[in-house]
């Protein structure tokens, strides 16, 4: 789960990372009041969304007055925000950080991340802050230092004061950086972060050290034992499709070709798509419906996959172990029957009772195109959604 | 003998009071499988498909002689399970649950590590379908009756594929030593590597089949290995050709974040190493079939 910038400063300052101050802001003439009460004369305004990215989209601005900060999130508020990892679509802008703007002397990069090769928590840094780390590795590869952390001992402070004399960090300022690593790395363990990253973290004209931008992102699988983490979490900032997939118990990812796949197991789910892809065809979403699935978790999976208006044909490819294909089948038939789709559907089903399976779909008579192999599946589908495509196409010209 | 589990090999179920875990422990015992008790603390003294249940590990150790356990634990409780069992002489360990705390694998695997090599309990998963060696022993949740006994070993990240790939060795007459789940976490208990090594010792396998994903550096640090280590034919499939880059795809583990991750640079460094690439799921039991006619 991702959090908002400013939640990430608020969780940091917490352990002891120091931010410049700022304030939340829902609408222009708060965001302008949020400033008089800041104090100053030079604001930045930031767009608080879900990615990477902002200040290039046009998402960060700098502002000399009030009526500067007003005309900018007037033109933030209520917009999609396209940064380079949101996608075409954007992000909803409907919350902004108004901060104070500091003098900044150097920045640093700073990113906390679950090595997997060590499998530990590795701490990367780097003097060449404000870039992102893709640039950084690809442009300045000597300037990133890394040290992982023993997890039954934690974070050492010789450890950070290693990282902060490599940054090349005065002697003056090396406590404050200790200080930002130790709290970085106490929120990273004790809230089950999957990621903390500061981009960057600046040295200051009058000698703080501050993070003027903050991201984190936290283990779903521990989010039970963090309830004030889990509030945190903004709906607006996720894929309604796949917010609705995870409530329901259902892993959906949302791609932008045709044939929707409905599969058992994230490995034979991925599989499923690249041989669409093999097939001719353009797979339009990534879709698991687990272990021990029951005939109405498949009819939900149906309508999830038929919310996406491009989706012109259906594959199922399931190889029930711990599932069974009688149910599945169930599930099949009930859709059908509820939700009267008229785009093309393949079912392959394998493993236990696949015999009842297949009774149930020929008993009911629908016109469910069956296939017995993976590759025999999604040919069929593929072949299935181009003469529908020319059909239509037909009827068109008619 | 094959690795890891065979015949004779003394199982534990622990949380094998659960639905889930009764299932399976049943279908464990009709495939072959030497399961001696389980264990659920507080339940110590009740049965369970006729096994005796103990309230902890070193209690059913004990008793039992048992040296292999299958952890069917909730995910909160899953990581301190593995630990009861890595300190109470528990040679392998097959962990089930998905959702565990990437934090928590951190902690059992450094807490794994305060053991000797010679007395360290080998884990596989969490998040895996299980162990099997056909025709001997099953160890986890897959179906028993889709694997032939043979010559080709199986290591894989993922379940179902794992299924699908047996279903098309099985079509083709091929059998498998052993098929070991390793799980689409991010933090596992063992590798492609740590497996392929054990696989290159094993008389009993002849082929080794890998079968990876998108996410995370293991397929590499095994194509490593490979060429260095090992002697036998290796295949491999890598899913995910069609994953979209930063989206995880339903395994916690199955996302590209770094150089290397996706499914095609994978293909190429597996290839580059002499690995046998099976360029679809479709094809893996053909391009092991072809790979074994070369060989003879």
């Amino acid at each position: 789960m991702d959090i908002h910038e400013y939640q990430a400063k608020e969780v940091l300052s917490n352990f002891g990372v120091a931010t410049p101050s700022g304030a939340l802001a829902y609408s222009p003439e708060q965001a302008a009041y949020r400033a008089r009460e800041l104090g100053g004369d030079k604001w930045i305004v930031k767009a608080q969304v879900h990615a990477g990215g902002r200040g290039k989209a046009g998402g960060v601005k700098l502002c000399n007055s009030e009526s500067e900060i007003y005309a900018a999130c007037d033109a933030l508020f209520g917009r999609k925000l396209v940064t380079h990892q949101t996608g075409p679509e954007g992000k909803g802008i409907y919350r902004v950080y108004v901060e104070t703007a500091v003098p900044i002397d150097r920045e640093i990069y700073l990113g906390f991340v679950l090595d997997r090769t060590s499998q530990r928590v590795m701490i990367v840094a780097s003097s060449e802050g404000g870039m992102e780390i893709e640039d950084i590795s690809a442009q300045k590869p000597d300037s990133i230092v890394r040290s992982t952390v023993e997890p039954a001992v934690g974070l050492q402070d010789f450890q950070a004061r290693e990282i902060a004399f490599q940054l090349g960090i005065g002697p003056g300022l090396i406590q404050h950086m200790v200080r930002t690593l130790q709290g970085c790395y106490a929120a990273f363990s004790e809230l089950d972060a999957t990621m903390v990253e500061i981009n960057p973290l600046v040295v200051t004209g009058d000698n703080r050290v501050l993070a003027l931008d903050a991201k984190m992102s936290f283990d779903d699988n521990a989010l039970f034992r963090h309830p004030q983490i889990s509030e945190l979490r903004d709906k607006s900032q996720e894929d309604p499709r796949e917010a609705r997939a995870a409530d329901r118990g259902l892993s959906y990812v949302g791609l932008d070709g045709n044939i929707g796949c409905i599969v058992n197991g994230a490995g034979l789910a991925m599989a499923t798509m690249d041989t669409i892809k093999l097939a001719g065809g353009e797979p339009a979403n990534f879709l698991d419906i687990g272990g021990g699935a029951s005939p109405e978790r498949v009819a939900k999976a149906f309508r999830l996959v038929l919310s996406d208006n491009n989706v012109q044909a259906i594959l199922v490819n399931i190889f029930a172990g711990i599932n069974r294909c009688d149910w599945v089948a169930e599930g099949v038939v009930q859709a059908l029957r509820e939700l009267q789709i008229d785009i093309p559907v393949v079912v392959r089903l394998a493993g236990t009772n696949v015999e009842e399976g297949q009774k149930i779909l020929a008993k009911s008579g629908l016109p469910v195109i069956r296939a017995t192999s993976l590759m025999e599946a999604a040919e069929r589908a593929v072949r299935a959604w181009q003469n529908d495509l020319t059909q239509a196409t037909k009827m068109r010209a008619v | 003998m094959s690795i890891l589990l065979d015949r004779d090999t003394r199982v534990i179920v622990q949380g094998i009071t659960g639905r889930m875990a009764r299932f399976h422990t049943r279908d464990m015992l009709e495939y072959g499988t030497n399961v001696v008790g389980g264990v659920v603390p507080g339940k110590g003294g009740e049965t369970v498909e006729g096994v005796p249940v103990f309230d902890t590990v070193k209690q059913a150790v004990e008793a039992t002689g048992a040296e292999a356990s299958l952890v069917f634990v909730p995910p909160p409780f899953a990581a301190d399970s593995i630990m009861e069992a890595a300190d109470s002489g528990i040679r392998y360990c097959v962990c089930i649950t998905d959702g565990i705390p990437a934090q928590d694998m951190i902690r059992v695997k450094r807490y794994m590590y305060r053991y000797p090599r010679a007395r360290r309990m080998v884990l596989t998963g969490p998040n895996c379908a299980g162990t099997i060696s056909p025709g001997k022993a099953l160890l986890g949740i897959m179906p028993g009756h889709i694997y032939l006994p043979g010559p080709v070993g199986i290591i894989g990240r993922s379940g179902t594929l794992g299924y699908e790939a047996a279903a098309q060795l099985k079509a083709r007459g091929i059998g498998v030593s052993t098929s070991v789940g390793i799980g689409g976490d991010p933090i596992n208990g063992s590798s492609f590597r740590d497996i392929l090594e054990r696989f290159e010792q094993d008389d009993e396998t002849h082929v080794i089949a890998m079968i990876g994903e998108i996410g995370g550096p293991q397929e590499a640090e095994a194509a490593a290995f490979i060429r260095d280590h090992v002697t036998k034919p290796v295949v491999a499939y890598v899913a995910g050709l069609t994953a979209p880059k930063g989206r995880t795809m339903g395994h916690a583990g199955a996302i590209i974040s770094a150089f290397g991750e996706s499914a095609s640079e994978k293909v190429e460094i597996l290839s580059a190493a002499g690995v046998s690439v099976a360029e679809n799921p479709a094809v893996i039991g053909e391009t092991i079939a072809h790979v074994m006619e070369r060989a003879a």
